[in-house]
């Protein structure tokens, strides 16, 4: 039995991912080789695009407009993979966000009543640490701590930020039947699966990016990279 | 007193509590828990060191349970 598997064998397996077993369970190797196919992926995508440009300047230099338009193109397409990474997390209050509308005092609603974001809200701050709960109040993201990374979860996603702090990994994955859950619940949900199980909460997210920490960062929504900076600054401390 | 919660539309729910030697309150917890993991919910239990446990059986010593839905990757 290899040290991964003999690690994870007294653990128990999230229910979703036991759910699925065709596919490979995430560990240290699968984020490893992931992490290089996304590269490989986007050098592919650069190449395509800076080869012909290239070719074209060397036949006729004065085609140098339509060549860097070319491979702009390229470059533009890399700037959109890791805005949707970005996106997919979807942090609390963010324009995606459930909370982002307010709730409307109804007739029957009493003013001092907690509404359902405000309740969802207290109880995602007692799961939490005193400094954590500071942070998702600010950013609308909650940290967390594991033996992959650290984590930024938030309403349909997480963002794994990879010892070192360099490399980082955008998962889509939200609450099966959402309906009509409150912003703090979503995250509460997520964050509970990911403590119960690091390896099966990343089993049953789907990747949708892989890359440099900071082609992250910067599409961020302003208000969240202070967690993503902190993410990073634990996660280089892990390496 | 411990509290079994379900997260929900309304934030959380307190489905049931009880108190450790009490017979009919902790009958009644597992009744409802046992109907929730029926209805295809997860229950969920926080440990000291961050992490979290999956539990099928209510455990009585426990102060907060938390009934959550399944995930999926997007």
């Amino acid at each position: 039995m290899s040290a991964e598997a003999a690690s994870t064998a007294d653990r128990p397996v999230l229910a979703e991912a036991a759910a699925i077993p065709w596919r490979r369970r995430t560990t240290e190797r699968t984020l490893r080789r992931d992490g290089r196919r996304w590269t490989l992926w986007t050098s592919g995508v650069v190449l395509t695009f800076a080869g012909p440009a290239a070719v074209l300047i060397w036949l006729e230099p004065l085609t140098i407009p339509a060549a860097a338009f070319w491979f702009a193109h390229g470059v533009a397409v890399t700037h959109m993979q890791a805005r949707r990474g970005a996106r997919s997390v979807v942090p609390i209050g963010s324009e995606r966000s459930a909370a982002w509308k307010p709730v409307p005092d109804g007739p029957g609603r009493e003013a001092e009543e907690p509404s359902p974001d405000e309740v969802a809200l207290g109880l995602l701050g007692d799961l939490i640490g005193h400094e954590e709960r500071d942070l998702l109040k600010e950013t609308g993201l909650a940290l967390q701590r594991g033996r992959l990374g650290v984590w930024l979860v938030g309403e349909e996603g997480a963002i794994l930020v990879r010892p070192g702090g360099r490399r980082v990994y955008c998962h889509c994955v939200r609450v099966s039947e959402v309906g009509d859950l409150p912003a703090g619940d979503r995250v509460a949900h997520l964050l509970l699966a990911l403590r119960e199980d690091e390896e099966g909460f990343g089993t049953v997210a789907n990747i949708n990016f892989s890359g440099g920490a900071r082609r992250v960062r910067r599409r961020l929504p302003k208000r969240s990279r202070p967690a993503f900076d902190r993410a990073r600054q634990l996660a280089q401390l892990q390496e | 007193m411990s509290r079994l919660i379900r997260l929900d539309r309304t934030g959380h729910t307190e489905l049931a509590s009880w108190t450790s030697g009490d017979p009919a309150s902790e009958r009644a917890a597992i009744g409802t828990f046992r109907r929730e993991l029926d209805e295809g919910m997860l229950a969920s239990i926080s440990r000291p060191d961050g992490t979290a446990e999956v539990v099928r059986e209510l455990p009585l010593d426990a102060e907060l349970v938390v009934m959550r839905r399944p995930i999926s990757g997007g």
